[in-house]
């Protein structure tokens, strides 16, 4: 049967806007980060040293905000507090709460754990109110012999083994939102949690290697070439297997072919064909798989590797917020009829409008810039140790 | 060393009373809630809530298309203007097996004209809302209660819990869900609860002119629906989802979305 095109009546709105977007973006960063720090700590790559602690550190700058997006998505986010209060435990968004708090919970230990020695010594080196500030964030324990140390060692190889999992589920969970709705076509697809952890891990390392780019050239982290390299091979790892299953997904739909691939075909050939194949598909992914392979297989000069690089990073996360993009809005283009689509364009001022989107977005790096005044990025006892 | 020990212990101490007196604070009944619990409305409470499973049926064949429901809704119930509890559909099939299918303000002012190219070898309306499913996927997802189910089988919202994350909206495959804009919480049709709750037809059953809309009671042996219900070969809407929806239709087309 052949339909003209037609919308249930209520299917009026994109409920899910801006806020929908940046909200797993930001949380796909917190885990990205988080899985770079435990490659240090869990699987010992050691070369990965000199960014373990900016990962811990932005890991927690962007995870103080992850929650900020939806609030300002809700009707009613006084009632917010409800999720945990009065959860219901079918909704897989009650289990948001707890899983972030937990999270939130792991990251701060480790992070206090990590910084323990530094906070201790800024305290004994300072006075008046920064000596009970630093006295406040020690909480009191002001042990760092060397035998507290290696309990704290202990604590924290504990505490990212059980991160590691935590910002997996963190951010799958995410996926699973989406994934777990049988009403949307575009949605209900087991592999979702999988491309959203995927897609999480390689922009949270992008991010990462931004980062410490930039610090190492405004002198304030330590180079190392190696690091870098490191870093760009495990990008280029999973971004190998991100494409893999985001393929596989739209694979699946287009040979299944079942009444969904209607709705999905129109998606990707017409209303998303701008942001998902011209810019997430053909920009986005195409641009630093090629360029991470190449330096792969060559041997580049330091200055271009570093180059290529940060192209790479940068455009990994304009793909991310375009797949986050194309997941979010593009899931709530048609109508529940299946036959009808409509179109979605974002308002600079209004309360979930782009302005408030790229605050959101922004907020993290400003409260990093806070943290990175605060503590170094240096692991100065590693350094003794070396 | 033993000084940093004995810190430490008691400042574990510390958080550990710390924790105990916020727990106390959430878990333990404040004074004056159990008998705030009493204080509700008695007209409001229907005693034989278990005595009820509510159905609704459609028998396609007898609409008309007049809106009469629609608007009967919209007054009965302050439905936000541009949002519908209920809406009527027109479907329109070609011999070629085109379909045409609009429903213009919800079929809120009935229908005129012809929409359809070629020619037209079955034309018929379709009135649609909430489906008030038994294994519904909005109240699946409602991450804090406020989307539920009542004893008698009507799927409700709670406004005053309601925290507008629009969830529901998303996960009902209907389209019966809306954000209401001027409460910013989730709207749908309830089978008009005040009303049935008293023995009442919901508003669209009462006005409907051709008997195409009728509710009824499943727990009631005397309710002809039974019959309508397990003798006719009555459908639901998207039956593959398994939503179980308790609203059926008689004279269903495999046109409909």
């Amino acid at each position: 049967m052949i339909y003209t095109e037609f919308s249930f009546p209520n299917d009026m709105y994109i409920y899910w806007s801006l806020m929908i977007v940046t909200y797993p973006f930001i949380t796909g960063l917190i885990a990205g980060a988080f899985v770079a720090s435990a490659l240090f700590h869990v699987f010992g790559r050691v070369d990965l040293a000199p960014i373990n602690r900016l990962a811990l550190l932005t890991s927690l700058a962007f995870m103080l905000c992850a929650t900020l997006p939806l609030l300002n998505h809700l009707g009613h986010p006084e009632r917010a507090f409800n999720i945990m209060i009065t959860p219901n435990f079918r909704s897989a968004i009650a289990g948001f709460g707890f899983i972030y708090t937990f999270y939130l919970t792991v990251l701060l230990l480790e992070v206090w754990l990590s910084y323990r020695p530094d906070i201790v010594r800024a305290y004994h080196s300072s006075s008046g109110f920064k000596k009970r500030f630093w006295n406040a964030l020690a909480l009191g324990t002001h042990n760092i012999g060397e035998e507290a140390l290696r309990l704290d060692a202990k604590v924290i190889y504990v505490l990212s083994v059980i991160g590691l999992p935590a910002a997996c589920t963190l951010h799958g969970y995410v996926g699973f939102l989406f994934g777990s709705l049988k009403s949307n076509p575009w949605w209900s697809t087991p592999l979702m949690p999988q491309v959203f952890l995927l897609s999480a891990v390689i922009s949270g390392m992008a991010m990462l290697i931004l980062i410490y780019l930039f610090l190492c050239w405004s002198g304030r982290a330590e180079w190392s070439f190696a690091c870098l390299k490191s870093m760009a091979f495990f990008l280029w790892l999973f971004l190998v297997m991100y494409i893999v299953s985001e393929g596989l997904e739209i694979l699946f739909f287009f040979y299944e072919s079942s009444d969904a691939w209607y709705v999905i075909s129109t998606l990707i050939f017409d209303k998303l064909w701008h942001t998902f194949v011209v810019l997430q598909v053909g920009i986005g992914v195409t641009i630093p798989f090629v360029l991470l392979s190449y330096m792969l297989v060559t041997e580049l000069k330091e200055r271009t590797f570093i180059a290529f690089t940060v192209i790479s990073s940068a455009v990994i996360l304009f793909e991310v917020w375009m797949m986050r993009w194309n997941i979010v809005i593009g899931g709530q283009q048609f109508s529940k009829s299946y036959v009808g689509f409509r179109d979605f364009h974002p308002e600079w001022l209004e309360k979930e409008g782009i302005l408030p989107a790229m605050l959101l977005t922004l907020l993290p790096l400003m409260i990093l810039m806070v943290l990175l005044k605060l503590f170094s990025v240096r692991d100065e006892a590693e350094e003794t140790k070396g | 060393m033993r000084d940093e020990a004995q810190n430490r212990r008691k400042f574990l101490k510390a958080c550990a009373a710390a924790g105990a007196a916020g727990l106390w604070v959430m878990l333990i009944p404040r004074p004056g809630a159990a008998q705030r619990v009493h204080h509700i409305d008695p007209t409001l409470q229907t005693p034989d809530w278990m005595d009820h499973y509510y159905v609704y049926v459609i028998d396609l064949s007898r609409c008309i298309g007049c809106g009469n429901c629609v608007r009967a809704c919209k007054r009965e119930n302050k439905v936000s203007e541009k949002f519908f509890r209920t809406w009527v559909e027109r479907y329109q099939v070609t011999d070629e097996d085109h379909v045409y299918v609009e429903s213009p303000n919800g079929g809120h002012d009935g229908f005129t004209g012809n929409v359809a190219h070629g020619k037209v070898t079955r034309a018929f309306f379709v009135p649609k809302m909430c489906n008030h499913c038994r294994n519904t996927p909005c109240t699946q997802v409602c991450p804090v209660h406020a989307s539920y189910q009542s004893p008698e089988g009507v799927i409700l919202v709670d406004k005053k819990r309601c925290i507008g994350c629009a969830y529901c909206v998303q996960a009902c495959p209907y389209g019966s869900r809306f954000i209401d804009p001027r409460t910013h919480t989730a709207d749908k049709c309830t089978w008009c609860y005040h009303r049935i709750t008293r023995g009442l037809l919901p508003a669209c059953v009462t006005v409907c002119p051709t008997n195409t809309r009728r509710f009824g009671d499943l727990k009631d042996e005397d309710d002809d629906i039974r019959d309508l219900i397990h003798g006719a070969r009555a459908s639901v809407l998207k039956p593959d989802l398994n939503t179980e929806p308790f609203c059926f239709y008689l004279g269903f087309d495999r046109a409909i979305r």
